[in-house]
């Protein structure tokens, strides 16, 4: 059954331009020059109750527009959309009783106060059950490790445990939909493998449905079956994670580990050389080629040993964003772009 | 009923809540509410300078305030200010809309008007119990500037009245001008002239009868607008400055632009809302 039904959906904006320079500045107190920022062109997405949905996307792709016309901050321009049969943007309260929404870079939580009495207001606000929220509670603690931490003012928190309490204030009403924008941003390898672990439990638990947007590979590795790729606002691929290499990439990549004596002459010809560390040659193949390179190489070599892998999926994403927005990724070995969010 | 009773929890846990962190930082907010009481020393000092240089007679009036009235209108309008100022609301507003934090009154469902009135609530009640025993001590030692003594009690009730109508209008106003933050992002200008506005038109530095009548009404002008109730209201009821017979129909006008400020706060924040972009990531 479909919780989340994108029909169309548009979302722009309208950007003041200024040119450069006190000249500039002085004509824009008289007229103002303004561009029409197209966030989301025209998006259609089902999801389905207990799906684990991630968001993948270049800076100002439109993702995290989208999580914001989701969860009802913002108005779209046009289109539909239905969460749970409820419209977003109408911010009903029966609405915002059923969902909650997590930024990585924003704080819902009382600075100043321990995260126990940010915890108790929600019981209110949601009204939780006081059974109920003192068993969701210890359940979220201890899965996540924090109850010695609940008394401490929430600004004398690492990111890290921040995080984990802001994880918490989110599910202590027992969401069904949970939109997670970039939940691991800024966090150790520890922290990160930590909500991951946490998120993919719940999930299966609880069966809940997760939107999640990251410029992590390993938190959408680790958490999703599905992937939704976003590029300026429009969806260029919705699938599982192994299907974007077979859709996108062409290639494979080839190791070829040769005896100390044996020589390869002009390996350029066998393929794109990505490196050659004697003995050990790699080499980019597109993929249709693969076997009867393999094979004629065979013939006119000894081989101690060959690898073939699909190239890494970081590099074929970052490619991927850099077709769909017309430049080319700066490196793409060193994978993918880490940034904030849009 | 129990849609209520929740309602009136999650209120009350708010208000505790904000009781709290008020008072997080002891010596700050101790620092500031005693400092409060340092400008009056400057203006009862410079009134006093006032009346000495146009006459010696202790009889000597100003728009019908002798020098006793005029520094207890000073200290009765300071009593007023503690309702109606409002410190960091229309900048917080404004903040929350450029920073984004505003998102958390748009997607919990919580009314983010109600919990900023019942933060600003538990502040000012903060405020009152430490304020309390300073602001009698003031008033005890300035007694004697109260010539009339104690006013009767319906005007006593009326004042009382008009301070909490007080409280609520520097509220409203604030969040109002906060509130236009959704159209243009930084309202530091625009709070600055209300400042400045509420500065000289409120009765905050001196009593609008003192405004003059002659060549332009500045006097019809400041009756028009809603300042008034912020500072002079109060201390020209206390005063008993306005007609008892006319107070009823003085506070049922106040109340009406109540009203207009709650009904333009609200306007303001579903138009905003519909409007807001989402800004900060």
């Amino acid at each position: 059954m479909p919780v989340i039904e994108i029909e169309n959906l548009v979302k722009s904006y309208r950007v003041y331009q200024k040119r450069e320079g006190l000249a500039a500045s002085i004509k824009g107190l008289f007229r103002r020059e303004y561009r029409e920022v197209n966030a989301v062109r025209g998006i259609d997405l089902t999801v389905d109750q207990g799906e684990f949905v991630a968001f993948l996307g270049p800076n100002g792709a439109g993702k995290t527009t989208t999580l914001k016309l989701l969860s009802g901050v913002i108005n779209p321009t046009a289109g539909l959309c239905r969460v749970m049969g409820h419209v977003p943007w109408r911010r009903e309260n029966a609405y915002r009783r059923r969902f909650a929404l997590v930024m990585g870079q924003k704080n819902q939580l009382w600075w100043d106060l321990p995260a126990q009495e940010s915890f108790r207001l929600h019981q209110h606000i949601y009204r939780i059950d006081p059974k109920a929220f003192q068993r969701t509670l210890d359940e979220l603690t201890d899965l996540l490790d924090i109850g010695r931490l609940l008394s401490q003012p929430v600004r004398e928190l690492s990111l890290g445990e921040r995080m984990k309490m802001e994880l918490t204030a989110a599910l202590l009403h027992s969401p069904e939909v949970l939109f997670l924008d970039e939940p691991t941003i800024g966090l150790d390898v520890v922290a990160q493998h930590n909500i991951q672990q946490f998120l993919n439990y719940y999930q299966e638990k609880r069966h809940i449905t997760i939107l999640l947007t990251s410029h992590y590979m390993k938190d959408v590795a680790a958490l999703c079956k599905r992937v939704v790729i976003i590029t300026q606002g429009q969806i260029k691929y919705d699938g599982s994670l192994s299907g974007i290499l077979d859709r996108f990439s062409g290639s494979k990549i080839v190791t070829l580990q040769l005896p100390e004596n044996e020589k390869v002459d002009h390996p350029e010809r066998l393929g794109e050389v990505l490196k050659i560390e004697p003995p050990k040659i790699k080499l980019r193949v597109p993929r249709q080629q693969v076997p009867s390179l393999l094979s004629r190489f065979l013939d006119h070599h000894i081989v101690e040993d060959i690898m073939v892998e699909d190239p890494p999926l970081e590099e074929v994403i970052a490619s991927l964003f850099a077709e769909t927005s017309g430049s080319s990724p700066s490196d793409p070995a060193s994978s993918y772009p880490r940034s904030e969010s849009t | 009923m129990s849609a209520i009773r929740a309602r009136l929890m999650s209120g009350w846990t708010f208000f505790r809540i904000s009781l709290e962190e008020r008072l997080v930082y002891r010596g700050d907010f101790m620092l500031g509410t005693l400092m409060r009481f340092l400008p009056i020393v400057t203006q009862i000092f410079l009134w006093w300078a006032i009346f000495e240089s146009i006459s010696s007679s202790s009889k000597a009036t100003i728009a019908g305030y002798t020098r006793e009235d005029m520094i207890a209108y000073y200290l009765l309008a300071m009593v007023s200010r503690a309702f109606s100022s409002m410190p960091g609301l229309t900048s917080g507003i404004a903040l929350q809309i450029q920073t984004g934090e505003i998102k958390k009154f748009l997607i919990q469902p919580i009314d983010m008007l109600g919990c900023l009135l019942l933060q600003r609530t538990a502040h000012k009640l903060v405020y009152y119990v430490i304020a309390a025993i300073p602001f009698a001590l003031v008033f005890y030692l300035c007694r004697d500037f109260f010539t009339q003594g104690w006013p009767p009690i319906d005007v006593l009730a009326a004042f009382v009245l008009s301070l909490v109508m007080a409280f609520l209008m520097g509220f409203f106003i604030e969040a109002c001008i906060g509130l236009v933050g959704f159209w243009f992002l930084e309202i530091t200008s625009l709070a600055f002239v209300y400042m400045l506005l509420n500065f000289f038109l409120s009765g905050h530095m001196f009593p609008l009868d003192l405004l003059t009548t002659e060549s332009v009404d500045l006097r019809v002008f400041v009756e028009a607008i809603p300042l008034k109730y912020l500072a002079y209201f109060p201390a020209a009821i206390f005063l008993e400055k306005i007609p008892r017979d006319q107070l009823a129909v003085e506070l049922a006008i106040e109340a009406v632009w109540l009203l207009f400020f709650i009904l333009l706060s609200r306007i303001l924040w579903a138009r905003g809302v519909r409007r807001y972009s989402g800004f900060g990531g």
